[in-house]
């Protein structure tokens, strides 16, 4: 039955609507109409004594159906769906008519075009409501159990806190340990704690917390469901190793004659074929590395028919050897599990752009390295033992320039954003620097200087004043090496005058972007994500750890980046998030769903190939389609592709779609 | 053999001081099998003026040229135009990008000029550099060289019209090494020179000399610290101050050597086996770099 007495409430939003659209005369325009009971105005709608008027109006003009005339429906239609809900309205016939973004705010310099627009945009909403249907949000049941994706800081401290809640955790990382790039720092700022003494506490309780399920070494391949019910399917990847038998002795380490680059030392350091990534890796595992295992590499050119040796021979084995549990076993062991869990935690962090990508800042030559490189070298446990040393020739250097916004808040060469947390690693690494070797110089070259967290402008003022270092506010131009010196030809904008320095090496603070590989992990989630790879919260400013996704969440560096303050409160945010959803022993799903009208349909199946959700299947018998409530997300895809109109999302159907349309669509 | 003919874009340096780009160029491509024919009734590229972004009037006299390009272009059967000095290069590829880019400036300017044909983008502006790597191929510059020039350390020098704004760069803006590449091919030893890319003082050598000498001071003595013989360059503004103003540079700074600048071309030339005076013109440097080059004249 079509809607005769619908109340329309249109807020003023302060001035925001009503500095420019004429509310009153809106009102009185909607008010004419026949099948409108009531038509008034307020100045703010989302007030407490604003929903208590839509309340109340209900009850006092009988309402059957309510249009509030205010900002975008993500902003405020749960707000004005749960008032009406209070007057005894059914929620889904509340429709919002956006006459802020839509009408007021787009036309700010011509009131009488807003106003007339305002009226349409109402108008064009009463229809699409008079048609809308009362509905009851659809009941699902949730699975216990949480995944977080990624094992950094932000990774780490979401799994715990979901399992220190008695709730089951599988936390998945692509390394073969936890810990991040957090892992790979010196020290932090601004307390100077070193990650071994307050990271890998928490690694430890990763591993022997009783509720939660590390994979380290694993990836995320697929993932099906929906809130409260999703299955993922998460690949080991081959380790060539029994870790169930492997005690992390690291026997095999030293006496494997292959020796590379490591990828935890970010090329500053080595490590061998076979190899545990550090001495407090979490687990403390070893794996062989197919690529550079003379074994491997010869068994795999054998499988390939590219070599045929005469006999069985064995190439090298001194790894298996001297392996006293036997664990070390050369055979692929990849593998799938599948996993059921019901809310997701995204943390895959972030990483930085190569040196490499400025040539024009000596990003060619070995000792012009990221900042990531340098806290090897800064790290007691790294490969120069904390003394900073230079990769081409192991000389300590005496003079090092610290480069700030390599990259960042440039388009031209890198991201147009600021990376937020260079500049107090720039300072701390500076200080580092100082501390290590006092009679040395350091240059930090910086456009401004970001200091804003607790004891961060402190802690920047400390090193100019305690230690010494030299700050020059001025973008570098250049790098290029002279002899066995590095020249920095810069500007000091405070003098106005160019600034040339001989340095033995540079550090460059490049630009931060999503890690990579999360677009894939993103498309698998179908959670949105912007170019330079950061996931993109629901609201930036009120729901920055949700995704348009329900039951999956995003933490720590994965939306943007962050130091690790931030990303260890982010990460609790998010874990109260998924506890909030996992401790309801049912979840509501919105019923705005695809309906199969059965008499018309055809069961052609066209629907089902659009369907990105799988949520449609065949009735065989029937020779219809029917939709899965709780799979179904009612984007719609589905009815602009049925050729009869058979399949149509409720409250969303053809007629009141284009009798809005039409209203809009009328010329003035 | 006969010469396959090309469309080629002087501008008013080398008609004047810069002879000896103008002659090393024609020369240097007819020994790859190019008459490189001068653009009839060519006008100014603008110089400077054309810089001046927010105007349509100083795009008039680059679209003139393409107009006459295009109508020689059907005359001769191709439609490249190559030019060597950079700021006419850069002048002339920016006028062709901005108006491509630009309809409603073309029309503008068509309208304008309603005794001259429309231009439409038919005409294809290269830099000399372009054309050797793009159309002859390295390879071939190769093939006509017939005294490498082993053991010649060259700095090369791009300055900035070559490669700003981006839009008409010819190569990677930040680490170019078309200009290294082609030095290569020409047996030469070319050396790492940071400094390829900065700015020469452009014409600031009119009205601040002292300025222009500090960066010709910078600019040579960097060449000669990482080894160089010689700076090789395509730009007649580059070539001058880094030329003329190594006088006032040594004035200031007693310390400071001279050392001969040459066009790119030269070395093209010489490497080719081509040394008459009549080519080379070094009577036009001030630095003469007779004595670096003697082992190939």
């Amino acid at each position: 039955m079509a809607m005769k007495r619908i109340g329309v409430f249109i807020c003023h939003c302060g001035r925001n609507i009503a500095g420019t659209v004429d509310v009153k005369r809106v009102a009185e325009e909607i008010g004419k109409r026949e099948d409108v009971a009531l038509s008034t105005t307020y100045i703010f709608m989302c007030s407490e004594p604003g929903q208590k008027l839509i309340e109340e109006s209900i009850k006092k003009y009988n309402l059957d159906g309510v249009v509030v005339a205010n900002c975008s429906p993500t902003l405020h239609e749960k707000t004005m769906r749960n008032a009406a809900a209070r007057g005894g309205l059914n929620p889904y016939r509340v429709e919002i008519a956006n006459i802020r973004e839509w009408a007021a705010w787009p036309h700010e310099d011509n009131p009488e075009a807003a106003t007339r627009k305002a009226i349409r945009i109402i108008n064009a909403t009463i229809e699409k409501l008079k048609a809308n249907a009362s509905l009851e949000p659809i009941e699902v049941p949730v699975i216990r159990r949480a995944l977080v994706i990624g094992g950094g800081v932000s990774g780490i401290q979401a799994a715990l806190d979901i399992a220190d809640a008695g709730i089951e955790t599988i936390l998945v990382e692509r390394e073969p340990s936890i810990g991040g790039n957090m892992f790979r720092l010196s020290e932090t700022f601004p307390t100077l704690d070193c990650p071994q003494c307050i990271l890998t506490p928490k690694m430890n309780d990763v591993a022997q917390h009783p509720n939660i399920k590390l994979y380290t070494y694993s990836e995320v391949v697929d993932v099906s469901g929906y809130m409260g019910n999703f299955k993922v399917k998460i690949k080991k990847k081959k380790t060539f190793v029994d870790w169930d038998k492997c005690t992390g002795c690291g026997e095999c380490l030293r006496v494997c004659p292959i020796t590379v680059k490591s990828e935890y030392d970010l090329g500053m350091g080595n490590r061998k074929a076979i190899y545990i990534v550090n001495e407090q890796a979490v687990p403390l595992k070893a794996l062989i590395d197919e690529e550079t295992c003379i074994r491997l590499k010869f068994e795999k050119k054998v499988r390939e028919g590219k070599i045929k040796p005469k006999k069985n021979i064995t190439i090298c084995s001194k790894c298996a050897d001297v392996c006293e549990p036997d664990a070390i076993h050369f055979k692929d062991n990849e593998e799938i599990v599948e996993e059921e869990v019901g809310a997701i935690i995204v943390a895959t962090g972030y990483e930085i752009m190569p040196a490499e990508a400025f040539p024009e800042l000596g990003g060619k030559y070995p000792d012009v390295i990221t900042a990531l490189q340098f806290e090897r070298l800064l790290a007691p446990s790294g490969p120069t033992a904390g003394i900073p040393r230079r990769p081409s020739d192991g000389k300590v250097p005496k003079k090092i320039a610290f480069l700030h916004c390599v990259g960042s808040r440039d388009p031209e060469h890198g991201v147009p954003y600021c990376s937020r947390i260079c500049c107090m690693y720039l300072i701390k690494q500076a200080m580092l620097y100082k501390h290590a070797l006092p009679d040395g110089e350091a240059y930090n070259f910086y456009i401004d200087i970001r200091s804003n967290g607790k004891g961060y402008e402190e802690f920047y003022v400390r090193a100019k004043e305690e230690y010494g270092v030299n700050f020059i506010r001025g973008k570098v131009s250049k790098v290029y090496k002279v002899g066995d010196k590095y020249r920095v030809q810069g500007v000091d904008t405070l003098t106005g005058r160019i600034v040339e320095v001989d340095v033995d090496m540079v550090v460059l603070a490049t630009a931060a972007t999503g890690s990579s590989g999360v677009k894939e992990l993103a498309k698998i989630l179908r959670i949105p994500y912007d170019e330079w790879g950061w996931l993109k919260e629901t609201h930036l400013k009120l729901r920055p750890l949700e995704t348009p996704v329900a039951g999956v969440f995003i933490a720590g560096s994965s939306q943007f980046i962050k130091d690790i303050t931030d990303s260890v409160s982010q990460a609790s945010g998010a874990a109260a998030k998924a506890m909030a959803m996992l401790s309801q022993p049912k979840l509501e799903k919105e019923p705005i769903l695809a309906k199969v009208d059965t008499e018309i349909c055809a069961g052609c199946g066209r629907c089902k190939d659009q369907c990105a959700y799988g949520a449609i299947s065949i009735d065989p018998v029937r020779h219809v389609a029917v939709v899965n409530e709780a799979l179904c997300e009612g984007c719609g895809a589905c009815s602009a592709n049925c050729p009869t109109t058979a399949i149509q999302v409720v409250n969303f159907k053809k007629g009141q779609i284009i009798r809005a349309v039409d209203i809009l669509a009328e010329v003035f | 053999m006969e010469l396959k003919k090309i469309m080629f874009y002087p501008g008013c340096t080398l008609k004047g001081v810069a002879k000896n780009l103008e002659d090393s160029t024609v020369e240097s491509a007819r020994v790859l099998g190019y008459d490189f024919v001068e653009l009839p009734n060519w006008t100014c590229c603008g110089a400077v003026y054309g810089l001046a972004q927010d105007s349509v009037k100083f795009t008039i006299a680059n679209v003139r040229n393409l107009i006459r390009a295009k109508e020689y272009a059907e005359e001769i059967g191709d439609n490249r135009l190559v030019a060597v000095c950079s700021m006419c290069y850069n002048n002339l590829r920016r006028a062709h990008i901005d108006v491509m880019k630009n309809r409603d400036r073309l029309k503008t300017l068509n309208i304008f000029m309603d005794e001259e044909p429309d231009y439409n983008g038919e005409i294809e502006v290269l830099h000399y550099l372009q054309f050797l790597k793009d159309v002859v191929g390295l390879s071939n510059v190769k093939k006509c060289v017939k005294k490498p020039l082993k053991g010649l350390k060259v700095a090369p020098y791009y300055g900035c019209l070559l490669l700003r704004p981006k839009e008409v760069a010819i190569d990677d803006m930040e680490d170019p090494h078309i200009l290294e590449d082609l030095l290569k091919a020409l047996g030469a030893e070319v050396v790492d020179y940071p400094l390829k890319n900065e700015c020469c003082g452009s014409y600031h050598t009119v009205d601040k000399r002292e300025f222009v000498a500090e960066r010709t001071y910078k600019l040579v003595s960097v060449a000669k610290e990482v080894g160089a013989d010689v700076i090789a360059t395509s730009c007649p503004l580059c070539f001058f101050n880094l030329d003329r103003r190594q006088e006032i540079a040594k004035d200031k700074h007693h310390e400071f050597e001279y050392m001969p600048i040459v066009y790119f071309t030269q070395l093209m030339a010489i490497a080719f086996g081509i040394v008459s005076e009549e080519v080379l013109h070094f009577d036009r440097h001030f630095v003469s770099p007779e004595g670096v080059l003697s082992k190939w004249l």
